[in-house]
C-alpha cells in the first residue's frame, strides 16, 4: 500500500504537484488521468523518489520519503518498479539482455539459467518471446515499450510504477500489456500506479482513478463512481457523454467543443446512456 | 494470439551468441599477440618472429645480442603499447558509456590536452627541483587530473546533463591548447622543440618502472570498472531508465569518471598524448560484441591494445630504420578507419 500525505513537488521553482493526500491499496489498479502538464508525471517521479519532494510524505509500508529525508534512495527503491514514458533504447543489447537488466543487483557476471528462464517467461507473457534475440535499437517503438514492461515486470516489486506504458502501443497490445498488468497486480498484490490518456481504458481496467489537473487531485474513487460529464468536462474542458457497457463500466464519448454541438446534437441532462 | 517461445530454444540461442562473442574477443586477442611479436621484431635490426619467441621464452638458441635487444630495448616498448592502448580503449569505452555520446573520450574532453599543457608548463618552468624525468610526467598528470576534476564538479551539480559536461570538456579542450600554444609562442625554438616531441606522443619514454606503474593501475582500475558491468550497461538505456533499476547514476559518473581519470592520466603522463584510440576502440567492440559490458569493457581493452601495438610496428615500418612517433600514426591512421567504421555496413555477434 502506497500512502500520500499532502504531497507538493517543485520544479525549476514552480509547484507542480500541490497538496495530494491519497491511499492506494495493494493488489488494485490505481489510474492516474487528467490533462498535459499538469502533474502526473510529476507525481510519479517524486513517489519513485527521483524529483525532492517540497512538502508532505509519501509512505510504503514502513518507510518514508519526505521533503528531509531522501537519503537512502536505492533502499526506498528496492521495492518500486518504475517504467518511465521514455522508449528510447539506442543501445547494443538483446531483448533478451534487456529484460535480463530487470534483476540488475542480483546479477552475476554469468547469467545463469534460472534468470533466462525467467526473462522468457516475462517476454512471453508480454507476448513477445519471439523477438528475444533481437536488437532493441532495431525495433519499433510500440515493441520497445513492450520490452521496457517485460523488463519492470522482471523486478518483482510490490509497487508498479507506470507512466503511459501503452502510448505507443496499438490497441491489440494495449489491452495485451493492461490485461498483464491486471493480472500481476492482483496475483501478487502489488499496489499499480499507472498513468493513462486514454478515458475508457482508463475506466476499463482502473480499480480506482485519480484525476488530476493542476497539480492537485481533483476526485478519485472507482470509476463507475465519480466518472461522469462533468468531471470530464471540468477537468479537460470538453463535453462527453458517459455510457456504460454491459458491466456497467462508464465508456466516454467525446463530443466535441460546446461551441462546435449544434442544436439537434444536445444530449439530454444527464448526459448519459445505456450502450446497446 | 502470438505462439509462446520456447525458453530453451531462446536460452540456447543466447549461449550460442555469448559464446560466439567469446570466439570474437579470442580472435582479437590472437591478433594482438601477434600484434605484440611484431612490434618487437621490428626496428632499426629486424628480428623473425620466432627469434623473438625464442628471446621471450628463453628457449632454443639465441644470440645474446638478440636476447638484449628483445628484453632490453624492445619489451618494455611493445609491452607499453599494450598497456597504454588497453587504458585508453577502456578509458574511452567508459566515457562513452556515462556520457552516453560516441564522440566522448579522454581525448576530445580535454584531459589529453591538459596533459599536454602540463608536461609543457615543466618543461617551460622547470619541475620544483625535481628531474624532468619525474617533474614532466607528473605535471601531465596533474593537470589532466585537474581537467578531469572540472568535469568531475559539472558532473556532480544536478542540473548538469550529459550534453553539458561534454560541452565543458570541449571547453577545456580549446582552454589547455590555446594555453599550450601561448607556451610554445612564448619559448625558444629548443624548448618549443622539446614540448612538440613529447605532444607527439612515444612509446621510447617507456622503462619498466614507468611500464609497471601503469600496467597496475590499469589493470586495478578495469577490475572495478568491470564489477560495475551491469549498471553501466543499464545507463546506457538512459539515466531515466537506469535509475529505474535501481541505479545511482550520479554517483556512478563520478565513480567511473575518477577511475577514467587516474587511467587515461597515467598512462598519458608516461608516453606524451596519443588520440583516436579512446575513441575508436569502444567503437570496434560495439560493433563486434555488442553492449553487453561483459565483453564491451574487455573487447574495448583489446581493441585499444591492439591499435596501439599495430601503429607501433607501423611508426617502425613507415622509413626502415626511422622511429615515428606513435601519437602521429594513430591519427593518421585513426580518421580514415573511423570514416570506415562511420560507413561499413553494420553487422555483430
Amino acid at each position: 500500500m502506497i500512502e500520500i500525505e499532502n504531497l507538493s513537488v517543485k520544479r525549476g521553482g514552480q509547484t507542480i504537484v500541490r497538496g495530494v493526500s491519497t491511499r492506494l491499496e495493494g493488489g488494485r489498479i490505481h489510474a492516474i488521468i487528467g490533462p498535459n502538464g499538469t502533474g502526473k508525471t510529476t507525481l510519479l517521479r517524486a513517489i519513485f523518489g527521483d524529483l525532492p519532494i517540497d512538502k508532505g510524505v509519501v509512505r510504503i509500508e514502513n518507510k518514508t520519503i519526505s521533503a528531509t529525508g531522501r537519503k537512502r534512495l536505492s533502499d526506498w527503491r528496492e521495492h518500486i518498479a518504475y517504467m518511465p514514458q521514455d522508449t528510447g533504447a539506442d543501445v547494443a543489447l538483446t531483448v533478451l539482455e534487456v529484460v535480463v537488466l530487470g534483476r540488475l543487483g542480483k546479477l552475476s557476471l554469468h547469467i545463469d539459467d534460472e534468470t533466462l528462464e525467467m526473462a522468457m517467461d516475462r517476454l512471453n507473457q508480454a507476448g513477445i518471446g519471439h523477438l528475444a534475440g533481437r536488437d532493441i535499437a532495431s525495433l519499433s517503438g510500440g515493441q520497445r515499450q513492450m520490452v521496457l514492461f517485460a523488463q519492470v515486470l522482471m523486478r518483482q516489486p510490490k509497487v508498479m510504477l507506470l507512466d503511459e506504458p501503452v502510448s505507443a502501443l496499438d490497441l491489440k497490445h494495449q489491452v495485451a500489456l493492461l490485461d498483464v498488468v491486471r493480472r500481476e497486480t492482483r496475483a501478487n498484490g502489488w499496489a499499480t500506479l499507472v498513468v493513462l490518456h486514454d478515458l475508457n481504458l482508463a475506466c476499463q481496467y482502473a480499480d480506482n482513478l485519480l484525476v488530476i489537473a493542476d497539480g492537485t487531485l481533483k476526485a478519485s474513487g472507482p470509476p463507475k463512481q465519480i466518472m461522469t460529464p462533468d468531471l470530464v468536462h471540468e477537468t479537460y474542458g470538453i463535453h462527453v457523454e458517459v455510457l456504460h457497457d454491459r458491466r456497467g463500466n462508464p465508456v466516454v464519448q467525446p463530443l466535441g467543443n460546446i461551441h462546435e454541438i449544434s442544436s439537434e446534437d444536445e444530449i439530454s441532462p444527464a448526459n448519459e446512456g445505456m450502450l446497446a | 494470439m502470438t505462439i509462446p517461445t520456447s525458453n530453451a530454444e531462446a536460452i540456447g540461442a543466447h549461449r550460442a551468441r555469448e559464446r560466439r562473442r567469446w570466439r570474437t574477443v579470442l580472435l582479437f586477442l590472437a591478433l594482438m599477440a601477434a600484434s605484440f611479436v611484431l612490434d618487437i621484431a621490428t626496428g632499426p635490426s629486424m628480428l623473425s618472429p620466432a627469434e623473438v619467441l625464442r628471446s621471450l621464452t628463453g628457449l632454443g638458441d639465441r644470440a645474446p645480442m638478440t636476447d638484449s635487444i628483445v628484453r632490453s630495448l624492445r619489451l618494455p616498448m611493445a609491452l607499453m603499447a599494450l598497456v597504454v592502448g588497453a587504458a585508453l580503449g577502456a578509458g574511452g569505452a567508459q566515457m562513452q558509456t556515462i556520457l552516453n555520446n560516441p564522440m566522448a573520450s579522454p581525448y576530445t574532453l580535454g584531459m589529453a590536452a591538459a596533459a599536454g599543457f602540463g608536461a609543457a608548463l615543466v618543461l617551460a618552468v622547470g619541475g620544483l627541483g625535481l628531474s624532468a624525468m619525474i617533474a614532466v610526467p607528473l605535471g601531465a598528470f596533474v593537470f589532466s587530473m585537474l581537467a578531469a576534476f572540472f568535469l568531475f564538479m559539472l558532473a556532480s551539480m544536478r542540473r548538469m546533463n550529459t550534453e553539458t559536461i561534454i560541452l565543458g570538456g570541449i571547453a577545456l579542450l580549446f582552454l589547455f591548447q590555446s594555453l599550450l600554444s601561448l607556451i610554445q609562442f612564448l619559448s625558444s625554438p629548443e624548448l618549443s622543440q622539446q614540448i612538440l616531441f613529447w605532444l607527439f606522443g612515444s612509446l621510447t619514454k617507456a622503462t619498466w618502472p614507468t611500464l609497471t606503474l601503469t600496467a597496475i593501475v590499469t589493470l586495478v582500475c578495469c577490475i572495478v570498472l568491470m564489477a560495475d558491468s551491469w549498471k553501466l550497461a543499464a545507463l546506457r538505456m538512459g539515466e531515466m531508465r537506469a535509475a529505474s533499476l535501481g541505479v545511482n547514476v550520479r554517483f556512478l559518473r563520478m565513480k567511473v569518471l575518477v577511475i577514467v581519470a587516474i587511467m587515461t592520466a597515467t598512462a598519458t603522463s608516461f608516453v606524451g598524448v596519443i588520440g583516436f584510440i579512446g575513441l575508436v576502440a569502444p567503437h570496434i567492440a560495439r560493433m563486434t560484441v555488442g553492449e553487453d559490458q561483459r565483453y564491451f569493457l574487455p573487447m574495448s581493452v583489446i581493441s585499444g591494445a591492439l591499435m596501439l601495438s599495430a601503429a607501433s610496428v607501423l611508426s617502425k615500418s613507415i622509413i626502415p630504420g626511422a622511429l615515428f612517433p606513435v601519437g602521429i600514426v594513430t591519427a593518421i591512421v585513426g580518421v580514415p578507419f573511423l570514416l570506415w567504421l562511420i560507413f561499413a555496413p553494420r553487422k555483430r555477434t
